[in-house]
């Protein structure tokens, strides 16, 4: 009969025998292999936003909306449009207004619980408009705290949420420095913007590139170098929002200035 | 309704998805995860370090580190949009994030205490089995007692001096290896908020630090209520069957052993307390002399917004004057006890100064957002994340203990 001190060894043995071989495998990982092939893809979803052409409409918001389902009255949104006012006395005035989803109504300032700040056309010194949405980082917080990998990145960039498998536990809404991330009101799970995904696989542009009439928001792929999109970035002084956080955002933006959030 | 729209009052420029999003349940769940750490702290003071002072309340601290211990993921199923999916945490863990080691680690923690309080009674079960064996025509109360504690031997029924001396060893090492499982476990949530990087107010590495000495803080003041609170009832209780059990310990015996528990008891909060606010001033002094970015709106939240939050209830009343009230020499039971209550309101509410603090402004640096907890529940959600799902989460573990209690009496001596 085998004593127990015998079979431990010999287990022990046969599974360190075996771990060497085992070890070998990890050479032939296909993904590795194509990766250092061609880098793995030929497909990165960046968006350029240029917020001389934003008119603060807030059709992009309007048609994000309807096309992905998000409850129209219900107070989230995958995009929104933000309003600034920088007046004479060196302040800056922001607002979005349940998104911008009715553009911008009044000239006065919502800051919030149905208070309005008058600010008057005489005061300001500029203002613009800024449209926000999912960055889809390099680098993203969202999937890294994700704890059961409901939220992950496909190979074209796009940070996707799976219905079935997140738990609501709000994590990913923590550790998204722009503030994109909420849960939905219907599906009780994480929600995001996600660049139209179902669109833009198809060949087709996300709904509100399609909805603005002033060409503000524009999707293209970073990895060809004859998009138009991705001569503009390389080819302008573009800049990309809360870099200090090391998200690598690919939303890219032309007009942008400090006083933006 | 969005979920968070309910609770959450929204002023100056906030993202239009932002919402208080973590709620009491997310201040409940370091509380009690700090109090079962703490109190496990607590009881190896006098298993691995053999202090022999803290030997009354050693036993009582263990077992009551388990009753909190199932308590310290009711918070968290609470608060889960999905609470049906929870279980995938343990299931598919994303190891990159913080939240998926809570599994393997919670669950390592709760095999040590186990087999740490199965150690300490199992010469109770054998006893209370054997005793329930004798008997020849069991009631079937009595059957079942004998079924339950003859399943807890585990079929090790040798309590000779030789076996019980390898229980005590065993008890040593596993309090021993206890000790960095419950600090990691708690270190751990720390870290769930530390490593935020959107968050200003969260993220500093000092978090799990500050939320390890916090919680040891709190779990021996926990004990201390708790403990004295069963002594009153225990003296309360010899007084009236003194007559009949003369072989029973007398209130005045009762009282000497409870004073000096809670006096040597004290010595060791105040120590944990002075390491806990010199890392929570530290981390305050910090920010205000390195003034990033973000230092604008943290500095209005915590000096303006949330002052009597973090200066008067947490450093002023949870924490300078329970300081001042064990400092003075002679230490009574009553002073104990209102100075434990004082600082587990006090860590409670540097729970609350963080979690809710932490979302009280806008990661815009732009705006603010004030929760306003709901009371009076009108849906499950309002009931969940206002005042009574944090009532039934604080009361559960007393529950827990209170059966825990009668299969393993934490008051009975033996060894």
């Amino acid at each position: 009969m085998i004593s127990r001190r015998s079979f431990c060894k010999k287990s022990l043995l046969i599974a360190g025998g075996l771990a060497v071989p085992l070890a070998a495998l990890e050479l032939f990982d296909p993904k590795r292999l194509l990766a250092e092939k061609e880098d793995g893809n030929k497909v990165r979803w960046v968006f350029l936003v240029d917020t001389h052409k934003c008119v603060g409409c807030g059709f992009c918001v309007k048609g994000c909306k309807t096309e992905n389902e998000v409850p129209y009255d219900a107070n989230v949104t995958r995009t929104w449009v933000e309003r600034y006012a920088v007046t004479k006395d060196g302040k800056t005035h922001i607002d979005s207004p349940k998104g911008a989803r009715d553009g911008f109504e009044t000239t006065k300032f919502d800051i919030g619980e149905g208070k309005f700040e008058d600010v008057k056309n005489e005061d300001i010194d500029k203002a613009f408009f800024v449209p926000k949405l999912c960055n889809q980082c390099d680098n993203p917080p969202c999937v890294q705290v994700c704890p059961v990998g409901a939220t992950y990145q496909t190979a074209d960039g796009v940070v996707l949420v799976d219905r079935t498998w997140c738990i609501g536990c709000g994590y990913c809404i923590m550790g998204c420095p722009y503030g994109v991330r909420f849960f939905h009101p219907v599906y009780h799970v994480a929600e995001k913007c996600n660049f139209c995904y179902h669109r833009i696989s198809k060949g087709m542009k996300t709904e509100c590139v399609d909805a603005c009439a002033f060409g503000a928001r524009r999707i293209g792929n970073i990895k060809d170098p004859n998009d138009p999109v991705t001569k503009i970035i390389m080819t302008e002084r573009v800049n990309v929002l809360k870099e200090e956080y090391g998200t690598k955002p690919q939303v890219f933006y032309l007009g942008l200035t400090k006083e933006v959030r | 309704m969005v979920h968070g729209e309910a609770w959450t009052l929204k002023e100056f420029f906030t993202y239009p998805n932002e919402y208080i999003y973590w709620t009491i349940q997310i201040v409940m769940y370091p509380f009690m995860t700090g109090l079962v750490a703490g109190a496990f702290v607590l009881s190896s003071l006098y298993h691995v370090f053999g202090v022999k002072e803290l030997k009354g309340i050693a036993r009582f601290s263990l077992v009551f580190s388990f009753a909190l211990l199932p308590v310290a993921m009711l918070p968290l199923m609470l608060h889960l949009q999905q609470p049906q999916r929870g279980i995938e945490v343990m299931m598919t863990p994303h190891f990159t994030s913080a939240i998926a080691a809570f599994g393997i680690v919670f669950s390592t923690y709760a095999m040590i205490v186990a087999s740490e309080l199965w150690f300490v009674y199992r010469k109770h079960f054998v006893e209370s089995a054997l005793a329930l064996r004798s008997i020849p025509q069991r009631s079937l109360g009595q059957n079942l007692g004998h079924l339950l504690f003859s399943a807890l031997t585990l079929g090790a029924m040798d309590i000779s001096e030789h076996a019980i001396e390898a229980d005590e060893r065993a008890v040593k090492k596993l309090a021993g290896a206890g000790i960095p499982v419950a600090c990691f476990l708690h270190g751990y949530a720390g870290f769930i908020f530390g490593s935020v990087k959107a968050n200003a107010l969260w993220m500093t590495p000092l978090m799990p630090v500050i939320f390890i000495c916090s919680a040891v803080v709190s779990g021996i003041a926990l004990c201390i209520l708790v403990y004295t609170v069963t002594m009153e009832i225990r003296k309360f209780l010899a007084a009236r069957k003194k007559a009949n059990y003369p072989e029973l310990p007398s209130p005045e015996e009762l009282k000497s052993a409870e004073v000096h528990v809670v006096t040597m008891t004290a010595k060791y909060l105040l120590m944990f307390m002075v390491a806990a606010i010199t890392l929570e001033l530290l981390d305050l002094i910090f920010r205000g002399y390195t003034a990033v970015k973000s230092w604008d709106i943290l500095r209005a939240v915590i000096y303006e917004r949330d002052f009597v939050n973090i200066f008067v209830v947490q450093y002023g009343l949870g924490n300078l004057l329970p300081f001042i009230m064990f400092l003075i020499p002679g230490v009574t039971i009553r002073r104990a006890v209102v100075g434990s209550c004082l600082v587990l309101m006090g860590v409670f509410m540097m729970r609350w100064n963080v979690v809710i603090g932490g979302q009280a402004f806008s990661s815009s640096l732009a705006g603010f957002m004030h929760y306003k907890m709901p009371i009076i529940p009108d849906s499950v959600e309002t009931f969940k994340e206002g005042l009574f799902g944090a009532l039934t989460v604080a009361v559960v573990p007393f529950c827990i203990f209170y059966v825990l209690n009668k299969v393993m009496p934490v008051f009975k001596e033996t060894h």
